[in-house]
C-alpha cells in the first residue's frame, strides 16, 4: 500500500492564492467542507445555549429577550448557512464532475463566485450576530419583522446573499448534467446522487429567487415604509407567509433529495446489488421537487388561510408523502437477498432509515387538517422537523462524508470509532428530540424562553426538558467524537486505496485524492449500478 | 475565456484561449453557456413573479385604489419608454447577428445603440420619477399627494381619494425600480461585451457571451412590455 | 417472515393508538366537542405511523442479520425492479393517506364551522395579554364560558400576529392585525384550562396566558351580571387596579418593586426618574398620561421603547383611574 501520491488536487498547486482563486471543483468542495463545518459548530453552540437554559424553569443563564435571539440566529445559521448549501456544495461539487467523467463543472468561475457569496452571506451573519442578532424567528414573520428594532436588515441581507449562492450552484449543476454526461450516460444511466442533485437544483432556481424578492421587500419595508405587509399602511401580513412558504417549503426539499440521492449510493454498494426500482427512484425525486412546490399552505391551516385553501393544501401534502414513502420500500427491498456490510456510511444509511421513517411519519400528523390544529406551533413540529431535517439529511451528508472520504482525502478512517460515534449521535438524538412529540402534544408551545405557565397542568415538561437538554450535550458530543474520527484520519489513517469500498460509480476510478486534473471517462459509459465487474475491498 | 491552471505546467493544449478547458468543443461551451442563461432568466422571472403576484393580490382586493391612482402616471412617457426598448432589443438581436456573421464592427455599433437607449428610458424614468416626488406621489409610508399633483389626461379629478391609496405606488416603485436596476445590470453586462467585440474576441465560432446578453437583454424589455399595460392602462 | 412478526406488528400498532378510553398519553384531556374528532383521527395516525414504523425496523433489522456479508460469498439473485410490487406499494399508501386526509378534512369542517347559536366573545389580543369583551359590555382578563354551549371568539390584534391556544380544546387560530379571525369551541365540564399565545410575538411571548373558565350550568350568567355590576361600583383605585389587570399593564409593569420590561409601579408616583436623553423629571399626572398615550415620547433609562400606545383604547376616565390607582402604590 503506498502512501497517497504526492501530486493530488490537494498538494498541488501550491501555497493560499492558489487556493482562494481556484477553479478546481474538488478544492471548492473542500473549503466548502470547512466552511459548513464551522457554521454547524455555530449553530450547535446556538443548540446548547438554549438547551441549557431550558434544563429549568424561570432564567436559567439568560434572560428573555436574549433566548429570542438565539433561537432566532440558532435557526437561520443551521437553515441557510449549513443544511441547504450542505450536501450540493460539498459533496455535489466533489463528486459530481467525478461521476461524469468530467474536467470540471460547467462554469467554474462561477462555482468560486458561489463560494464567495456564501462566505460574503456568512459576514452578513456575522455582522448581524456583533450588534446583537435579531430576535423575529427564522421565518422573519410580519409585521414583528417590520418593526422590532433588532438587526433585521443585516441578517436578510445575509440570506439574499446566500440565495444566490444556492441559485449559482444549481444552475451549474442543471447546466453539467445536461451538456457533460461522457458517451454511453444517458438519463437512465445517471448515477442516483446526480438525479436528487438535479431535482434539488430545479427546485433552488425557481424557489430561491422567490425567497430574493420577499426579503429584498421586507428590507425596503422597513427602510421605506413600503407597506405591502403593513396592515396599519394598507398591507397584507399574511401576504408574507404564502411569500415565505412559497420558497420556504420547497427549501426542505432542497434539503433532503440530496441526501435521499447519496443513500441510493450508499446502499446498494454496502449490499452489493443494483438499487431496486431504479426509474421509480430517480423519478420520484423530480415529482417531490415539481409537488413540493404545491404544498406551502400546510404551513398556514391556522393563520386565517381559508377553509378551501387548506382543505387543498393538505390533500397535496399526502400526495407528496408518497414519493418518499415509496423510496423507503425501494432502499429496503435494495437491501433484500443482498450482502449487506455494516461499515461507518451504511451505519449511517440505517440510522437514516429509523429516524427519516419517524420524521417523515409524524409529517402526516401535521398534514392532517385537523390533528395540525392542536399541533401547530408546539414542539410537536420543532421534534418532527429536526427529524427530518438532522435525521434525515445531515444523517445522510454524514453517510456520504463517510463514503467519499477516502477519496476526498486518500485515508481511512478507524471504523469501529467512526460507528461508535454513529450509535452515540443515534440514541442521543432520540432521546434529545423523542421528548419534544410528548410536550408539544401536550401543548407545549415553540418558542418559549420559559415553561412555567405549563407547570401546573403539565409537571412532566420539567423532566423532559431535562432529558432533552442532558442528551442534547451528548449528542454534540457524538458529533465532535465522528469529526475527530475523520479530522485525525487525516494524518494517521491508512492510506485508501482508489476504490476501497468496491464501489462501480465512475468517481472511484481516479486516484484517492484525485490528482489535480480528472481523468477522462472511459469510451462507453455502463450501468452505474452494475457489481459483476466491480472489485471487492481490496485489503478486505 | 481563461482555462483553469490546476494541472502541471507542461500539459500540451494547443487549444485556443476562449474554448474553456473543460468543454470538448466550442458547440458544447455554447450548449452550456446557452442553458446556463436560459436558466439565469427563469429564475428573473421568478423573482419578478413573486411582485406581479404582489399586484394581482392588492389590485383584486382593493380595485378603486388602482383605478384612482394610476392615472397619476403619464402615459405617453410610458408609451415612449416602450418604444425605446423594443428598440433597444432590436439594435440588440442586430448586435448578436452581426457578432455570429463576422462582423465586428457593426455589432459594435448595435451594441453602443442599444446602450444609448437603454440610458433614454433611465432618462425617462429619472424624469417621470422626479415628478412622482415633487407631487408626494411616493410609496405608501411618504404618500402625500400635492393638490396639483399632475394627472393623466382623461381624469375625474373630482373622485375621493380611497383609503391608503399609497399602495399602488409602493408597488410601482417596487416593480420598475426593481426592473431599473436590471436595466443598469444590463447596460453594464452590454457595456462589458461592447469591450471584448472592440478587442476581436468574437466570430463566427465563439459569440456566445453575445447571444447571452442578448438574451437577458430580451428579457428586461418583456419584462417592461408587461409592467407597462398592469400599471399604466388600467380600465 | 411469517406469522408472528405480522402479529408483532398489529399489536403495536393497536397498543400505540389504544388509548382510547382513558387520558392518551399523547395529548391532554379532551375538553371540547370537537376534541374526539381530532384525537380520533390522531390516535389513527398513531397507529398507521406506528405499523409502518415497526415494518421499516422489522425488515431493516432482519435484512442486515440475514444478509450479512459472509467472507467470499456475493448477493444471490434478486431482481432489480418489479413493476407490480412497486405499484402495490404505491397504491396502498395512496390509500391510506386518502383515509387519513378525509379525516382530517371532516374533523377541522367542524373545527372551523361554529353552530349558528354561539355565543359570542370579542378577543383582543396584543404584546402580552389578552383581553375578553363579554356582550354586556364587561371587559375581563380571563375568558369565562358556560359549559355545553358554543362560544364563538371573534379575535383582533392591536399590533402583530398572536395566536390563541386553548390546548385541551383543541382550538388553535392565529389573530392577525387589520383584520378579523374567528375559532368556536364547546365546553364540556366544569374547570380551568390553559390560553396560551402561540405565534410568536416578542420579549413576553412566553408569558402571555389567560384562563378559560368553565362555568356549570347556571352559574355563568350570574357571573356575567355580579362582573359588570363590580365594575361599575368601584373606588378610583379600584377601578385603576382592574384596568391595570385587564389591560395587561402586569405584563410589563410591576406592582411590588420588582423590575420588569417596564418600571415597577411601585412608588414610582412622586418620583424623579432619569430619561433616555439624559433629562429628568418627577412623575406626576402629567407624566403619567402622556406615556399611556404617547410611550415612546419620555423612555426613562435603561427600559426599551417597547410599549404600545393606549390612544382609542382607554377613555380619559379609564386614565384617571389608573393615576389614582399608581397613587396608591406607595
Amino acid at each position: 500500500m503506498t502512501e497517497p501520491s504526492a501530486i493530488n488536487y490537494l498538494t498541488y498547486p501550491r501555497g493560499l492564492r492558489s487556493w482562494l482563486l481556484t477553479l478546481d471543483h474538488k478544492r471548492i468542495g473542500v473549503m466548502y467542507l470547512a466552511s459548513v463545518a464551522l457554521a454547524l459548530v455555530l449553530g450547535l453552540i446556538f443548540a446548547l445555549l438554549m438547551r441549557t437554559e431550558l434544563i429549568a424553569p424561570g432564567r436559567t443563564i439568560m434572560g428573555e429577550d436574549t433566548y429570542n435571539r438565539v433561537f432566532t440566529v440558532h435557526g437561520a445559521v443551521m437553515i441557510f448557512l449549513v443544511v441547504i448549501p450542505a450536501i450540493p456544495a460539498v459533496l455535489g461539487n466533489f463528486c459530481l464532475p467525478l461521476m461524469l467523467g468530467a474536467k470540471d463543472v460547467a462554469f467554474p468561475r462561477l462555482n468560486l463566485a458561489s463560494l464567495y457569496l456564501w462566505w460574503i452571506g456568512a459576514l452578513f451573519f456575522l455582522v448581524t450576530l456583533a450588534f446583537g442578532g435579531l430576535d423575529t424567528g427564522w421565518t422573519f414573520y410580519t409585521p414583528y419583522s417590520t418593526t422590532t428594532n433588532t438587526n433585521v436588515l443585516a441578517a436578510v441581507t445575509g440570506v439574499f446573499i446566500l440565495g444566490f449562492s444556492s441559485i449559482f450552484t444549481a444552475l451549474n449543476f442543471i447546466v453539467s448534467i445536461h451538456t457533460l454526461r461522457p458517451p454511453g450516460m444517458t438519463w437512465r444511466r445517471l448515477p442516483l446522487f446526480l438525479w436528487g442533485l438535479y431535482a434539488t437544483g430545479l427546485i433552488q432556481v425557481l424557489a430561491t429567487p422567490v425567497l430574493g424578492v420577499t426579503l429584498l421587500l421586507l428590507g425596503v419595508e422597513r427602510i421605506l415604509g413600503l407597506g405591502i405587509f403593513d396592515s396599519a399602511l394598507g398591507g397584507d401580513p399574511v401576504l408574507f407567509q404564502h411569500f415565505f412558504w412559497f420558497y420556504a417549503h420547497p427549501a426542505v426539499y432542497i434539503v433532503i433529495l440530496p441526501g435521499m440521492g447519496i443513500i441510493s449510493e450508499v446502499i446498494p454498494v454496502f449490499s452489493r446489488k443494483p438499487i431496486f426500482g431504479y426509474r421509480f427512484i430517480a423519478y420520484s425525486s423530480v415529482a417531490i421537487a415539481l409537488i413540493g412546490f404545491l404544498v406551502w399552505g400546510h404551513h398556514m391551516f391556522v393563520a386565517g388561510q381559508s377553509v378551501l385553501a387548506s382543505t387543498i393544501f393538505s390533500a397535496l401534502t399526502f400526495a407528496v408523502a408518497i414519493p418518499s414513502a415509496v423510496k423507503v420500500f425501494n432502499w429496503l427491498a435494495t437491501m433484500y437477498k443482498g450482502s449487506i456490510e455494516l461499515a461507518a456510511p451504511m451505519v449511517y444509511a440505517l440510522i437514516f432509515l429509523f429516524l427519516f421513517g419517524i420524521g417523515g411519519l409524524t409529517g402526516l400528523f401535521l398534514g392532517t387538517l385537523s390533528v395540525n390544529v392542536p399541533l401547530h406551533n408546539t414542539h410537536f413540529v420543532v421534534a418532527h422537523f429536526h427529524y427530518v431535517i438532522v435525521g434525515g439529511a445531515v444523517m445522510a451528508m454524514l453517510a456520504g462524508l463517510h463514503y467519499w472520504w477516502p477519496k476526498m482525502f486518500g485515508r481511512m478512517y478507524n471504523q469501529t470509532w467512526a460507528r461508535l460515534s454513529a450509535l452515540l449521535i443515534f440514541v442521543a438524538f432520540n432521546m434529545t428530540f423523542f421528548p419534544l412529540f410528548i410536550m408539544g402534544g401536550r401543548g407545549l408551545v415553540r418558542r418559549y424562553y420559559d415553561y412555567s405557565v405549563f407547570l401546573e397542568s403539565n409537571p412532566e415538561f420539567t423532566f423532559y426538558n431535562q432529558l432533552a437538554s442532558v442528551w442534547g450535550y451528548l449528542l454534540v458530543t457524538g458529533f465532535v467524537s465522528m469529526a475527530l474520527c475523520l479530522i485525525s484520519s487525516l494524518w494517521s489513517g491508512r492510506p485508501a486505496p482508489d476504490n476501497p469500498w468496491g464501489a462501480p460509480g465512475l468517481e472511484w476510478k481516479s486516484s484517492s485524492p484525485p490528482p489535480p486534473e480528472n481523468p477522462p471517462p472511459p469510451a462507453q459509459v455502463g450501468d452505474p449500478y452494475d457489481f459483476t465487474e466491480a472489485l471487492l475491498p481490496s485489503g478486505t | 475565456m481563461n482555462h483553469t491552471d490546476n494541472h502541471p505546467a507542461n500539459s500540451d493544449h494547443g487549444h485556443d484561449p476562449f474554448l474553456a478547458h473543460h468543454f470538448s468543443s466550442h458547440r458544447q461551451q455554447y450548449e452550456a453557456g446557452k442553458l446556463g442563461m436560459w436558466i439565469f432568466l427563469l429564475t428573473e422571472i421568478l423573482l419578478f413573479g413573486g411582485l406581479f403576484c404582489a399586484y394581482a393580490v392588492f389590485r383584486a382586493n382593493r380595485p378603486e385604489v388602482f383605478l384612482w391612482a394610476h392615472r397619476f402616471l403619464d402615459k405617453p412617457l410610458g408609451a415612449l419608454n416602450t418604444a425605446v426598448l423594443i428598440t433597444s432589443s432590436l439594435t440588440m438581436a442586430l448586435a448578436v447577428r452581426s457578432a455570429q456573421l463576422d462582423r465586428p464592427r457593426r455589432s459594435a455599433f448595435f451594441l453602443v445603440l442599444t446602450l444609448l437607449c437603454a440610458t433614454a428610458f433611465l432618462g425617462v424614468k429619472y424624469v417621470e420619477y422626479k415628478h412622482k416626488w415633487e407631487d408626494g406621489l411616493l410609496w405608501v409610508r411618504q404618500f402625500r399627494p400635492v393638490e396639483s399633483a399632475a394627472v393623466s389626461h382623461d381624469a375625474e379629478a373630482a373622485d375621493q381619494q380611497p383609503r391608503h391609496a399609497g399602495i399602488f405606488f409602493s408597488i410601482y416603485f417596487a416593480m420598475t425600480g426593481l426592473h431599473a436596476v436590471h436595466v443598469l445590470a444590463g447596460m453594464a453586462a452590454v457595456g462589458w461585451v461592447l469591450v471584448r467585440t472592440l478587442r476581436g474576441h468574437f466570430n463566427s465560432q465563439y459569440f456566445g457571451p453575445v447571444d447571452y446578453v442578448g438574451l437577458y437583454w430580451h428579457l428586461v424589455d418583456l419584462i417592461w412590455i408587461y409592467l407597462f399595460p398592469l400599471f399604466y392602462l388600467i380600465h | 417472515m411469517g406469522f408472528s412478526s405480522t402479529t408483532i406488528l398489529v399489536a403495536v400498532a393497536l397498543l400505540a393508538g389504544a388509548d382510547l378510553q382513558r387520558d392518551s398519553f399523547w395529548l391532554p384531556p379532551p375538553a371540547s366537542s370537537t376534541a374526539p374528532l381530532v384525537d380520533n383521527a390522531f390516535l389513527l395516525l398513531l397507529g398507521v405511523s406506528a405499523f409502518f414504523f415497526a415494518l421499516i425496523v422489522v425488515l431493516g433489522l432482519w435484512f442486515v442479520v440475514r444478509y450479512r456479508r459472509r467472507a467470499g460469498l456475493g448477493p444471490a439473485q434478486s431482481p432489480s425492479h418489479n413493476t407490480a410490487l412497486e405499484l402495490l406499494w404505491t397504491a396502498i399508501p395512496l390509500g391510506i393517506v386518502a383515509l387519513l386526509f378525509y379525516e382530517g378534512f371532516v374533523g377541522y369542517m367542524e373545527l372551523r364551522t361554529p353552530p349558528k347559536q354561539a355565543y359570542e366573545i370579542e378577543v383582543v389580543a396584543r404584546k402580552w395579554s389578552w383581553l375578553f369583551s363579554y356582550p354586556n359590555g364587561h371587559k375581563d382578563e380571563n375568558l369565562h364560558v358556560p359549559v355545553d354551549r358554543p362560544v364563538r371568539l371573534v379575535m383582533r390584534s392591536e399590533d402583530v400576529i398572536h395566536g390563541l391556544f386553548i390546548p385541551a380544546m383543541r382550538v388553535q387560530m392565529d389573530i392577525v392585525p387589520g383584520r378579523y379571525t374567528r375559532t368556536w369551541f364547546r365546553a364540556l365540564k366544569p374547570g380551568e384550562y390553559n390560553l396560551v399565545c402561540s405565534q410568536y410575538c416578542g420579549t413576553k411571548h412566553f408569558d402571555m396566558r389567560a384562563l378559560v373558565i368553565v362555568h356549570p350550568p347556571g352559574e355563568f350568567e350570574n357571573w356575567l351580571a355580579d362582573a359588570a355590576r363590580a365594575a361599575e361600583s368601584l373606588s378610583p383605585v379600584d377601578r385603576g387596579r382592574e384596568l391595570y389587570r385587564i389591560n395587561g399593564c402586569w405584563s410589563c409593569h410591576s406592582i411590588d418593586g420588582t423590575a420588569g420590561t417596564g418600571p415597577t409601579f411601585k412608588g414610582i408616583y412622586g418620583h424623579e426618574v432619569q430619561f433616555q436623553d439624559g433629562t429628568s423629571a418627577v412623575v406626576d399626572e402629567n407624566y403619567i398620561r402622556e406615556s399611556i398615550l404617547d410611550p415612546q415620547a419620555k423612555v426613562v433609562r435603561g427600559y426599551q421603547p417597547v410599549m404600545n400606545t393606549y390612544r382609542g383604547v382607554l377613555t380619559d376616565e379609564e386614565i384617571s383611574a389608573l393615576i389614582a390607582f399608581i397613587k396608591s402604590l406607595q
